[in-house]
């Protein structure tokens, strides 16, 4: 199911303020695309225009076209909710429902949408959860609150929520700076699988991540404060990190600033 | 913490976006790893029953807010409609009338003024003693109780507005008047050349006077004058706080170089609250309030009626509009005095930025 | 480098520098005075409760007052109880309360969720503080000017209640609306990008999250109007029996029974009047405690 997203030429808007400048780039299905860059560059933003989470904001607003298999999800005629419906996402602090249960946690979106099949809920529950390496750790307390887990188990627990509603494409936003190393590991294995499955597009200010994780990366970047951000240079990961075109991406990944 | 104006304005998600080209060609689905076929954004996307829920919810929660502005014009409206056949219908001055014969239809003649007098100094009495005491409370409990005390007293403190008002008045109408009766008698004797401490229009022997109401009426604003001041001096900037320790300021010079200067207009506006609370007061000051056909003198032992105290003593009796029109235009003053009172104490703190 | 000796001075300074005897005689005074009002508030609650408890033990320690109302009874007669009013306030209060929470809940809905900074906002936070003030006779009026005046409908123990819709919203729209606000937007977002609606995310995922201080904030909201009187005054009659129709008829509620009762010269008439308040005071506390507890239980639990 998965499919690929296309950005033409999108500039991204918070009120007048312009955060990022004509973005073009071309995400193919079943990979992983990391977006790096200094912060405040709009990667957040980029990736939320993605799924149209960016319009939550109050004043916010895209032009562009942003395509999902050639069809612009902007369109008027398109509900924004059919968009999330069909790009899961995954936030940087893991934000399990506190209410529900690790079960009902896993099932929300499906719920929430109308399902109420208890079989068809719980075998998504427990297909989501094995996805998300989770289903071990948590097969025995299923019926136990989300928020007991620990910090890596919840955000695998928010990705097992993301992909039981079956997303096209996976967006994740620094989905490991709130984790410890052990916990990022698990979830950079994840992705590794999850990847077989869905495009997926992940957000990190760690360039080793990046490096590890990711087919190809995008590298954005500020010209000045203030400015808007702007979509550097785009490019196969293993050259981006060797031997990239430009001089900025070369002295990001080096270090030299940033 | 998150910002509260952004949640508070998240934009729905079904409002549409503004109409571009549809370039909605359907792409084969790629094969998929559960059975189900991709589908179409457009086709999930027509106008579907989520985007309908949307609406109307919003619509719900929209008409209740508009209810709500639309509510204080209707109290203001309705009394005003019940009130303007009786006024008509007067005989006497309403503004400055001192009687308030309102019982038979055929010969209204009611005037507030003499209710005004009694209502405005019975708070304002009620008001000079709560607000030394609500600062003191509030700076207590903000500033001088230890962390771990501070709150179950301040749940103490709340506890006084827990009490119903009728009971207040049965406690200051047989309990604390008698008690107090040897200061009020004090009072009398000594100072009685003061207009305030004169001979008032009812026996002093029962306490049923201005005096005693007064100090009922102070406990009873007592809790709303700490509730908001402790509110805004808890808010006094930590650095400040700081900054005039570093000095070797003691703590009571702390206090009155940062808190009050931080917290005056709150305390302001806090004693301004319990100010309307004290205007509308109503069955306490029926209880303790003496009904007497004699003037009010300005005296703390005067007895007397408020404008509340007086339409809850005599309109269960009514049985005919221009009777009732009489009291509630009576009620309509009540209303907009309070509401004046209560709109300036809010921006009076609005404008301090202290927003409690 | 030249330097001045000044022979008279200490040799080394002293490390501190004293406060003036002044100074620490206002501090002490100061703290001094801010306790003792503290005390002074705690007076008259001691008091009040004392009081309560001194002269209407009696009454709430006899089986009947809990079981019968004082139908029949004459004024001077001992004996009876406050039955009818004890079932007239907790039915007033309670249709007021099946009232007031969904609309109180929908508006801090709308302040949170829809309202933003706009003007229809701005202008019901407004006019919530300020029905916070609205005194209870005027909303007792209020509503006899449209429900007795213009819909010509009698008094009833529905008229009260309605009068305490008013005074009991602006509570639970400000209670609702501090709990609705401190839900993180995370939980917001997260349900966005699951593809639910709006509406939805609020209902399923934004209420349930804020329900327990919600809950909680309603329950001590009715607390607080039930043992409001003026209404009781206006718009229904006493009644010295039970009635269980709130539509129609003469109704008692405790602080009606106390009004009444208080123009009884007789024993009869004291034992009925602080029963009946230690009655009001303890149904209060036991919200207050409801209240608690409910928020303990409800509360999202982690474990
Ligand atoms: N809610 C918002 N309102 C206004 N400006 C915002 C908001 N969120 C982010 N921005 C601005 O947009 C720019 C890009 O931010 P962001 O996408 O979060 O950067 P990154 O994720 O790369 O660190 C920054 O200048 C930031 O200040
Ligand atoms: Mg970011």
């Amino acid at each position: 199911m998965a499919k690929r997203l296309d950005l033409k030429d999108v500039d991204i808007y918070y009120g007048k303020f312009h955060a990022v400048d004509g973005v073009t780039l071309a995400v193919p299905p079943r990979s992983v695309t990391a977006f790096i860059g200094p912060s405040g560059c709009g990667k957040s933003t980029v990736l939320r225009t993605l799924n149209r989470m960016h319009e939550v904001i109050p004043g916010a607003r895209v032009e562009g076209e942003v395509l999902l298999d050639g069809e612009d999800i902007y369109n008027s005629a398109v509900d924004p909710v059919a968009v999330r419906r069909t790009i899961g996402m995954v936030f940087q602090r893991p934000n399990p429902f506190p209410t529900m249960s690790i079960r009902d946690n896993v099932v929300a979106g499906l719920k929430l949408q109308g399902r109420r099949n208890k079989a068809e809920l719980d075998e998504t529950a427990e297909r989501a959860l094995r996805a998300a390496n989770l289903w071990n750790e948590v097969k025995d307390r299923l019926s136990k609150p989300g928020g007991g887990l620990s910090g890596g188990q919840q955000q695998r627990l928010c990705i097992a929520r993301a992909v039981a509603v079956q997303p096209a494409v996976l967006l994740m936003d620094e989905p490991c700076s709130a984790l410890d190393p052990i916990s990022t590991l698990a979830i950079e294995d994840l992705i590794a699988e999850l990847k077989k499955d869905y495009t997926i597009v992940i957000v990190t200010h760690n360039m080793q991540q990046a490096a590890r994780v990711s087919d190809q990366t995008a590298f954005f970047n500020l010209r000045a404060t203030g400015e808007p951000g702007h979509l550097v240079e785009l490019d196969d990961t293993p050259k981006m990190f060797s031997n990239p075109t430009q001089q900025a991406t070369e002295d990001y990944i080096s270090g030299r600033f940033g | 913490m998150t910002d509260p104006t952004v949640a508070a304005s998240l934009a729905g998600p079904g409002d549409p976006g503004d109409r571009r080209g549809g370039s909605a060609s359907a792409v084969p689905a790629t094969t998929a790893p559960a059975a189900e076929p991709a589908p179409s954004l457009l086709k999930a996307g027509r106008r579907t029953g989520a985007q309908q829920g949307d609406r109307i919810f919003r619509g719900f929660a929209t008409g209740s807010g508009a209810f709500m502005v639309a509510l204080i014009g209707a109290i203001g409206l309705f009394l005003l409609i019940q009130a303007v056949p009786s006024l008509l219908a007067n005989k006497g001055n309403f503004l400055t009338g001192r009687t308030f014969e309102a019982g038979d239809p055929n010969n209204l003649n009611f005037g507030i003024l003499e209710l005004s007098f009694v209502t405005v100094e019975v708070s304002i009495f009620a008001l000079v003693l709560a607000m030394p005491v609500g600062l003191g409370i509030a700076l207590f409990l903000t500033q001088y109780a230890p962390r771990r005390v501070a709150r179950p007293f301040a749940y103490l403190v709340d506890l006084l507005a827990a009490v119903p008002s009728i009971i207040f008045g049965l406690w200051g109408a047989f309990v604390l008047a008698p008690a107090i009766l040897p200061i009020a008698e004090f009072l009398n004797e000594h100072l009685g050349w003061f207009f305030l401490f004169q001979e008032g229009n009812v026996p002093l022997a029962r306490g049923a006077n201005v005096f005693t109401a007064g100090i009922v009426l102070a406990v009873m604003i007592l809790p709303i004058i700490t509730a908001i001041s402790r509110e805004v001096f808890e808010r006094t900037p930590r650095a400040q706080i700081e900054a005039a320790l570093a000095l070797g300021a003691t703590k009571w010079e702390v206090v009155r170089t940062t808190v009050l200067p931080f917290g005056r207009a709150g305390y302001i506006s806090a004693s301004m609250l319990g100010l309307g609370r004290a205007l509308g007061e109503t069955i306490a000051l029926m209880i303790i309030l003496a009904a007497t056909p004699a003037m009010f003198s300005g005296s703390l032992f005067d007895g007397g009626a408020t404008f509340a105290s007086m339409i809850a003593l005599s309109f269960a009796e009514l049985n005919n509009n221009l009777s009732a029109g009489a009291f509630i235009a009576a009620g309509l003053v009540l209303f907009v005095l309070t509401f004046v009172v209560n709109a300036a104490a809010r921006l009076i703190i609005a404008r301090s930025g202290a927003k409690a | 480098m030249t330097t001045t000796i000044d022979l008279d001075a200490p040799a080394r300074e002293p490390t501190f520098v004293g406060v003036s005897a002044g100074r620490r005689m206002k501090n002490a005074g100061a703290t001094a005075l801010v306790g003792l009002a503290f005390l002074i508030a705690l007076v008259p609650l001691i008091w009040v409760v004392y009081s309560v408890l001194a002269n209407g033990a009696g009454a709430v320690l006899n089986s009947q007052w809990w079981s019968q109302s004082l139908n029949g009874l004459l004024a001077r007669q001992q004996g009876g109880g406050a039955y009818h009013a004890i079932i007239g306030t907790l039915f007033q209060g309670l249709v007021c309360a099946a009232i007031a929470t969904p609309i109180g809940i929908m508006v801090a809905v709308y302040l949170v969720e829809y309202g933003g900074r706009s003007r229809l906002a701005r202008a019901t936070t407004f006019m919530v503080d300020i029905l916070t003030g609205v005194p209870s006779i005027v909303a007792a009026l209020f509503i006899y000017a449209v429900w007795i005046s213009i819909f010509g409908l009698g008094r009833s123990a529905l008229a009260v209640s309605l009068a305490l819709v008013l005074l009991m919203v602006p509570v639970v729209v400000r209670s609702s609306e501090e709990m609705l606000r401190i839900v993180p937007d995370d939980l917001r977002e997260a349900s966005y990008a699951l593809g639910v609606p709006k509406w939805k995310t609020i209902v399923k995922v934004v209420i349930p999250t804020a329900l327990s201080g919600m809950l909680t904030g309603v329950v001590l909201a009715l607390a607080r109007v039930m043992g409001e009187t003026a209404p009781v005054l206006i718009l229904v009659a006493y009644a010295p029996y039970i009635n269980f129709n709130i539509f129609e008829g003469n109704m008692a509620s405790l602080p009606l029974l106390m009004t009444v009762e208080r123009n009884n010269p007789t024993d009869a008439g004291s034992y009925r009047v602080w029963g009946a308040a230690i009655t009001l005071i303890l149904i209060i506390t036991l919200f207050q405690l409801l209240a608690a507890f409910l928020s303990k239980v409800t509360a999202p639990k982690t474990k």
